[in-house]
């Protein structure tokens, strides 16, 4: 569903992204852990077609993302970090412009994904006045709203509350059998809770691909944290 | 998908968020404010005791030179604060479909602008026996010209994240090229220069081809003219936003 083959980023004398190779399957929920500036954001955005790459490529469902942008970019749904969403549009407004460029006009696809994010409350208020939580959810629901096959989720519950980022995990596990989700965070507990792979991401190469749980075992106490930071602040004893 | 269907939903958007900030009630009140008051009191019209409007097309290409780098200024800067330039980037779009969308809801909304002038035509006709035809054309001219104007305030907004700059940079470039053609610069040039090159510096300016067409001859050269500052800076303009691609 997802094959990244040797992408690599440069901003200057900077390498955000280094030779990355990453693919990810149908029933795959992938964490892209890492702490900030290892290149996560950067990955999503070259694998969206935000940012052209200066080497390699991605395909997603067999589209490659530069050659065949549009066609690729129809197989996603996408988060981008900090849930942009044009804040003088209420969350029915917007969903509907999401729709018709989706070509969704005429179905009911906009309210399907409002009420999967519970935004029935906030439906007709202009999204600048909303609450962070309720703007992440405008987010989601704009991604997921074109059912697609690829998810690609940039920090879903940054700065949601314990119940909200309950009711987001709740919603990723639901769609996780069909889909391919990949998300990037840096809150080790959600990698824990939602994902069945994770990688660990440093100075733009992945230093760590496993389950979360055989991540977790590989420090002596047992916790991801541990791993995490042996990892990524260049002591590898761990 | 058609693409017509995709150039909809992006025109839609962006004409109503004219609308959804008071910017296109005090746009249009300052819009026809300026008009009025440049028309009837530095212009002089009832002094001129002329049935035409000459005075009134007179003062667009120098009140268009700010007011619609105004309107043009928001239209990708505002896109790349807010961070939704990448939600947009994203979406399964054809690039000139979003350079596309963008251009025409300024553009329409200008338009609104300028139609809501019609009082002063109604003035002329209620006063004397005005050409219509040549009104007509003029009014058709200045459309076109606020097209221009529109579409450097586009390409310029996508250069940068800043609004103000973008606003600046705009009103900069825009004079420029509406100069080129006043008498100030041309008579620079005239002491000197032989007359192919003081036409060829005439023939790149705003002011001089609309001048033309408000003489109320609709020459194809001058619509030519304004269509294709238009198709240039569009292109300038889908250019940089792949230039912004590469990071």
């Amino acid at each position: 569903m997802i094959e990244i083959q040797n992408l690599t980023k440069r901003f200057g004398a900077v390498t955000a992204v280094r030779e990355l190779n990453l693919s990810a399957g149908r029933g795959e929920v992938l964490g892209v852990l890492g702490p900030n500036g290892a290149g996560k954001s950067t990955t999503m955005k070259m694998l969206t077609g935000y940012l052209a790459p200066d080497s390699g490529t991605a395909r997603i469902c067999d589209h490659d993302i530069q050659t065949d942008a549009l066609a690729a970019q129809r197989m996603f749904g996408y988060l981008p970090e900090g849930a942009p969403a044009y804040g003088d549009m209420t969350p029915r407004e917007f969903l509907a412009f999401i729709a018709s460029v989706r070509g969704l006009a005429k179905t009911d696809a906009a309210a399907k994904a409002a009420s999967a994010c519970e935004l029935g409350a906030v439906l007709d208020r202009p999204i600048e006045t909303l609450s962070k939580g309720f703007r992440r959810r405008v987010g989601l629901a704009q991604a997921i709203l074109h059912n697609p096959p690829v998810l690609i989720l940039d920090e879903p519950t940054d700065g949601l509350d314990p119940n909200q980022k309950h009711a987001v995990r709740e919603l990723i596990r639901t769609m996780a059998a069909e889909k391919t989700i990949i998300i990037s965070t840096h809150i080790l507990e959600e990698v824990e809770a939602v994902c069945s792979r994770a990688v660990i991401m440093d100075h733009g190469v992945i230093v760590a691909d496993a389950t979360p749980a055989e991540l977790a075992s590989r420090a002596p106490s047992g916790r991801l944290d541990d791993v995490f930071r042996a990892m990524t602040t260049g002591d590898r004893a761990a | 998908m058609s693409s017509l269907a995709l150039l909809r939903a992006v025109f839609s958007r962006e004409f109503r968020a004219y609308f959804a900030t008071p910017l296109a009630f005090v746009f249009i009140v300052i819009f026809l404010f300026a008009m009025g008051a440049f028309t009837f009191y530095v212009g002089n019209f009832y002094d001129n005791e002329q049935a035409d409007l000459t005075v009134f097309f007179g003062y667009h290409p120098w009140l268009y030179l700010f007011l619609l780098p105004a309107l043009a200024m928001r239209l990708w800067a505002e896109e790349t604060r807010s961070g939704t330039m990448e939600l947009l980037m994203t979406l399964p779009l054809p690039q000139w479909v979003s350079v596309a969308g963008k251009f025409f809801a300024a553009w329409a909304f200008a338009g609104l602008a300028l139609a809501l002038t019609f009082p002063i035509w109604v003035t002329v006709n209620y006063l004397g026996d005005p050409d219509n035809g040549v009104i007509l054309a003029s009014y058709a001219g200045s459309f076109l010209m606020a097209g221009a104007y529109l579409a450097i305030g586009a390409a310029v907004s996508s250069a940068t994240s800043n609004p103000v700059i973008a606003f600046i940079v705009a009103v900069v470039i825009c004079f420029l090229f509406t100069i080129t053609g006043a008498p100030l610069v041309l008579n620079l040039f005239q002491a000197w220069a032989p007359l192919a090159v003081v036409q060829a510096v005439s023939s790149f300016s705003v002011l001089s081809h609309f001048a033309a067409i408000t003489r109320g001859v609709i020459d194809l050269r001058d619509v030519f003219y304004f269509l294709s500052l238009i198709g240039l800076f569009l292109g300038a303009n889908m250019l940089i936003l792949d230039l912004r691609k590469g990071g």
